[in-house]
């Protein structure tokens, strides 16, 4: 064994004391048909399996001990072959988080890159075959580390299976980047380590484990372990010959790169290294030099943990994981009365779309009401019309089909419809008054305890409430579109809300699966403001003379998932000049209404561009209404005024209390503008690039929460 | 409708390893069901000319019906172990003779003409469920004297039955007990047991047990090959001050999980599957329950009258060993020798185990193998003793017949 891994291991353990620690137990055992001796390592934190298997040093100190016993035990004859396996239901999910984020120094970065591979590598070594069974869960290091295996099997069963570490702002760096391209082909493994962590970092089954050929053989779920270890004698006594498809090395290897940096481009326009770190080494794993690969390796993981883009990621995984899940602020959940059926105010698109989100997840009555018959019935239709379409995908069976169907209906009069409802929401047109009317009716006909939810984008929740009976039984409940796909619903608590509606609100939301964020009643809210604010900056520039292509591209940089004026074309442009104009009345000296968007919406175009040749252009006819001044600044000045402009916006909005946190509008801009983990949200940015010290004079977050610490 | 009762065979049988109930046995952290799911799957795998769309039942046995042996475990294992949601499933129960009556039950309605094959098994997981758990006695069985007082604890009733047959001494039970060691031990050493075991992974977190970490069971954990007299003759006899049953001559408190494919002939040559035995005749049949070890020997007098044999015919004996004494006073009742060559050839639970409702079918996949290896038997049976006084006892033909002398 080697002295140094240990050693190396031992200091690394030193600085991450509350690692929880994997063991890796090795059993021995009688192989079937008279195989032979086998030794069994199974990798276990003692917990079950809502707390799953990671890797820290002290872990892998453990796992280099275990494989101290085996390494010797096959060199004396003692054992036919080596496996490696995990604790029900998972195998292992990879590094532990916690302890990256410990990491201050480049070279201790550099310390559990190389001690990852330092044990891993041991594996190859062992002078008998070497199994891995992957049972369950594997991600990241838990793949890797049966990748150093001879061979694998994997579970049908097995419900997750990636390289996550691009999605987080890392690379597979355990030698996931250099041995999976040599084992299944440079494309597979793009697909694997780039295209699906890119893509929300997408997991596999364990079908497709075995179909991209990074498991030799897939057994169910049922028998998995013994069945692979049935494999595992018949492999040992060659009555199974493992054979894998050559891999082609020529162009396609250099192919797959590039169309790895395609995907990377698109998603992340250059502005996150991870990616493009991965694929740099997944092009140098062409010649098959996995020591070259490792050590490429050990150098990037250890350059992105010292950067902040993989400090802002882990920021934003557990934002997303946590703090989206506990609602910072949110009432005392045994507040929340039962909701057991819901009214839907309006029947119009985005009436019907949240009449079939509450269908779907609480499964209770949904009546929606309208002006007219003819509305309501179309509300109903689109409704029918999408559970069909679940049916059609095999989404949902007849039987649930038939449920959903007849839980929703529509009718004209509110007092029929909402007589016996506990929760009714509007999606009526966005003007005070016509609110204010819609909810005075509804509460002469709904129950005394009925949550009044109001589905407003900019308004007052606590002027909508104000010409009530019970004021305190209002929330604002603001969806983001589309409904179905983005995550975040910001919860507004208006100045007469009580515990018990918050309470209310918050635990439909939980079962809405939505994240939940707590926001004060505020013109526009969180990510509306910050957005608009974004917007009209953009659009100041444009107005006073800067080139519309000089804009776009200012903000490029920041890899956001598109750029403004798309983004303008997706909301709407008449939606954004109206937000516009409802917080330029709330802040006059920050927030303009633009003539040139104005002349748009006029105009009546949908958007700035047109897509003649494929790809955004300036649509003539828009060019034609703009009338710009003659500042024209360059990216670089656009990009300080826009940047300066969100953290002053952020700032003030953090003074008045809109939000808890930094960390709540960061989990806004994430689950509802889709704003990319590498930013972690924007504030992580903001400090990073020292915007925020530039306009507050401090930062957002301190030192060592979404960046590296001091 | 006209009807014809039809032939019922004896596919193929499997089972897991047995192992010692308790905090150290293989399967202290492994789930009844689980074993139990294990064996079928291994049974459809060992059979692929059964489509498992044509079972039309799964029958599980288990004693203590609650927690992983609870929640009619025949339809339950029967979806973990992924048969089509179209085939049925069921509970059994009739203590040591689970599997047994899985199998005769079943048997019955193939022969009836209601399935074409089915699956009859049974499982015990003493060491989750420890003899005894959750029963409530009806407290008229003490107050009106129905059962004497012993009666609900088997080694009190094996006690009674050396009373009943003072013949068999302590010392003919320990003989008996160390010949069924010796004879399990060959038949390991030949192989005649391996080839119809299950291999179970299992975990062990405790490391006061031993190796932590997952393993493979691939042998019965109970056997203690070469015991001696000399071993057996100190042990404690805990029912009773100067009894007779030990530990050494009864089977113990295992876990262990067994399956068969049962089926009517025609459907069984039709698809190709093995035919190990042809069903004869089966019995059960009630004694005093203090005496439960007795039980055999009415149930086989009953099964041969039906059969129309006498015990003559029947040329190999598949005893459940779950007391020497119980084997022995059989023995003794027909006249047999303690030794015979044609009883228990493999040896039986004293060494192997007994984990209650699975062992009919353990019973039955080893006459299946002598069957096979004797072609010159025609007839054999399998009893066992069941508490509460009953006995069980299924005879059955041998497919193999060459028409030899016995």
């Amino acid at each position: 064994m080697s002295t140094t891994t240990a050693e190396l291991l031992k200091g690394a353990a030193e600085l991450f004391p509350d690692e929880v620690v994997t063991s890796a137990h090795v059993r021995h055992l009688d192989l079937p048909f008279g195989a032979g001796r086998f030794a069994l390592i199974t990798l276990d934190n003692g917990f079950d399996h809502t707390k799953p298997t990671t890797f820290g040093p002290a872990s892998l100190a453990n796992l280099n001990t275990a494989i101290d016993q085996v390494e010797a035990e096959a060199a004396a004859g003692e054992i036919v072959g080596v496996g490696i396996t995990g604790k029900p239901f998972i195998f292992a999910v990879g590094a532990d988080l916690k302890g990256v984020e410990l990491l201050k120094k480049h070279e201790d970065a550099l310390a559990i890159g190389k001690g990852g591979h330092e044990v891993f590598k041991r594996l190859a070594g062992i002078a008998v075959p070497t199994f891995a069974y992957y049972n369950g869960a594997a991600m990241g290091g838990g793949v890797e580390v049966g990748l150093h295996c001879t061979y694998r099997t994997v579970s049908k069963a097995l419900p997750a299976f990636s390289l996550p570490e691009v999605f987080l702002g890392l690379v597979p760096g355990w030698g996931g980047c250099t041995i999976l391209p040599n084992l299944i082909g440079a494309e597979k493994a793009v697909s694997v380590i780039i295209e699906n962590s890119l893509n929300q970092n997408k997991q596999l089954k364990g079908r497709q484990v075995f179909d991209l050929g990074i498991a030799d053989a897939i057994f169910e779920g049922a028998d998995f372990l013994e069945q692979s270890l049935l494999w595992t004698a018949s492999v040992l006594k060659g009555d199974i010959t493992v054979e894998r498809p050559e891999i082609d090395r020529g162009e396609a290897w250099d192919q797959a790169v590039a169309k790895g940096r395609f995907i990377a481009d698109g998603k992340v326009h250059g502005a996150a290294p991870a990616a493009y770190r991965a694929l740099d080494i997944i092009a140098a794993a062409k010649d098959g030099d996995l020591q070259k690969g490792y050590d490429a390796e050990d150098v990037a993981l250890a350059d992105l943990i010292m950067g902040g883009e993989l400090r802002s990621g882990i920021y934003a995984f557990n934002l997303v994981q946590k703090r989206g899940k506990r609602p910072a602020g949110a009432p005392d959940k045994s507040l929340a009365r039962p909701v057991t059926k819901v009214g839907v105010v309006g029947a119009g698109l985005m009436a019907s779309q949240l009449a079939l989100l509450f269908l779907r997840r609480l499964e209770v009555p949904v009546v929606l009401t309208d002006i007219d018959q003819e509305r309501v019935d179309k509300g109903v239709g689109y409704v029918h019309a999408e559970i069909d379409k679940l049916l059609g995908k095999g989404r949902i069976n007849q039987d649930k089909a038939n449920r959903l169907k007849a839980l929703v209906s529509g009718v004209l009069d509110k007092a029929e419809g909402f007589a016996d409802a506990d929760f009714i929401i509007e999606a009526v047109f966005e003007e005070i008054g016509v609110k204010q009317q819609v909810f005075a009716e509804v509460e002469a006909v709904a129950p005394a305890h009925a949550i009044l939810a109001t589905n407003t984008s900019s308004l007052s929740v606590t002027e909508m409430a104000s010409k009530l009976k019970n004021p305190e039984r209002v929330v604002g409940f603001h969806f983001f579109n589309p409904v179905a796909i983005l995550p975040l619903l910001e919860i507004v608590r208006g100045e007469a809300t009580d515990d018990a509606s918050l309470a209310t609100a918050f635990a439909v939301a939980k079962k809405l699966k939505k994240t939940a964020v707590l926001v004060k009643d505020a013109p526009a809210f969180v990510v509306n403001r910050i957005l608009t604010r974004f917007m009209g900056e953009i659009q100041n520039v444009i107005d006073e003379g800067t080139p519309v292509e000089v804009a776009e591209k200012a903000v490029e940089p920041l890899g956001l998932p598109m750029s403004p004026l798309v983004l303008l074309e997706l909301v709407g442009p008449a939606i954004g000049l109206h937000v516009s104009e409802t917080l330029n009345r709330a802040f006059p000296d920050r927030f303009t209404v633009s003539p040139n968007l104005a002349a748009v919406v006029k105009a009546g175009k949908r958007g700035f561009y047109v897509y003649d040749s494929g790809k955004p252009e300036l649509d003539p006819e828009v060019a034609a209404l703009l009338e710009q001044g003659d500042v024209v600044l360059t990216e670089e000045q656009v990009r300080d005024r826009v940047l300066d402009a969100v953290a002053q916006e952020i700032g003030l909005m953090l003074d008045e209390g809109v939000v808890a946190e930094a960390q709540d509008v960061d989990l806004c801009l994430i689950t509802g503008a889709g704003w990319p983990f590498h930013l972690g949200g924007i504030t992580p940015y903001l400090d990073r690039e020292g915007v925020s010290e530039r306009v507050n004079g401090k930062r957002f977050l301190e030192a060592g929460v979404a960046s590296v610490p001091a | 409708m006209p009807r014809t009762v039809r032939d019922v065979v004896f596919v193929d049988g499997v089972r897991t390893p047995f192992g010692k109930a308790g905090p150290k046995g293989i399967y202290h952290e492994t789930r009844a069901d689980d074993l139990v799911v294990k064996a079928i799957r291994e049974l459809l795998r060992r059979n692929p000319g059964l489509d498992p769309k044509k079972i039309d039942e799964v029958a599980i046995a288990a004693t203590t019906q609650i927690g992983d042996q609870g929640l009619t475990l025949g339809r339950t294992a029967g979806i973990l172990a992924g048969l089509p949601q179209s085939v049925p499933g069921y509970s059994i129960d009739r203590m040591c003779a689970g599997a047994l009556t899985a199998v005769t039950t079943t048997a019955g309605s193939i022969a009836f003409g209601a399935y074409d094959a089915v699956i009859a098994g049974g499982v015990e997981h003493m060491g989750r469920h420890p003899m005894g758990e959750g029963v409530d006695p009806n407290p008229r069985f003490v107050s009106e004297k129905l059962v004497d007082e012993s009666a609900l604890f088997m080694g009190m009733t094996a006690e009674n039955l050396h009373d009943r047959y003072p013949t068999i001494t302590k010392q003919r039970a320990d003989e008996y007990a160390v010949r069924s060691q010796e004879k399990a031990a060959k038949a390991y050493a030949d192989g005649k047991i391996q080839q119809d075991l299950v291999p179970i992974s299992v975990r062990r977190t405790n490391a006061e047990a031993g190796e932590t970490g997952w393993g493979l069971v691939t042998a019965d954990e109970p056997m203690r090959p070469g015991t001696t007299l000399e071993n057996l003759a100190g042990l404690k006899t805990p029912f009773r001050v100067h009894g007779r049953v030990t530990a050494g001559n009864a089977a113990g408190l295992n876990d262990g999980a067994t399956a068969s494919i049962i089926a009517s002939e025609d459907f069984a040559r039709e698809n190709n599957l093995p035919v190990k035995m042809r069903l004869v005749s089966y019995a059960f049949a009630g004694v005093e329950p203090e005496v439960m070890g007795y039980g055999p020997i009415p149930a086989t007098e009953k099964a041969l009258a039906k059969a129309g044999l006498s015990i003559e015919d029947i040329n190999l004996f598949e005893i459940n060993e779950a007391f020497a004494v119980q084997v022995l006073a059989f023995l003794e009742h027909y006249g047999i020798a303690d030794d015979d060559a044609r009883v228990n050839q493999y040896g039986g639970a004293i060494a192997y185990g007994h984990p209650l409702a699975s062992s009919g079918v353990r019973l039955m996949t080893q006459l299946a193998r002598q069957f096979e290896e004797q072609p010159n038997v025609r007839y054999g049976l399998t009893t066992m003793c069941v508490g509460f006084g009953m006995g069980a006892t299924v005879i059955w033909e041998n497919p193999h017949f060459d028409g030899g002398d016995k």
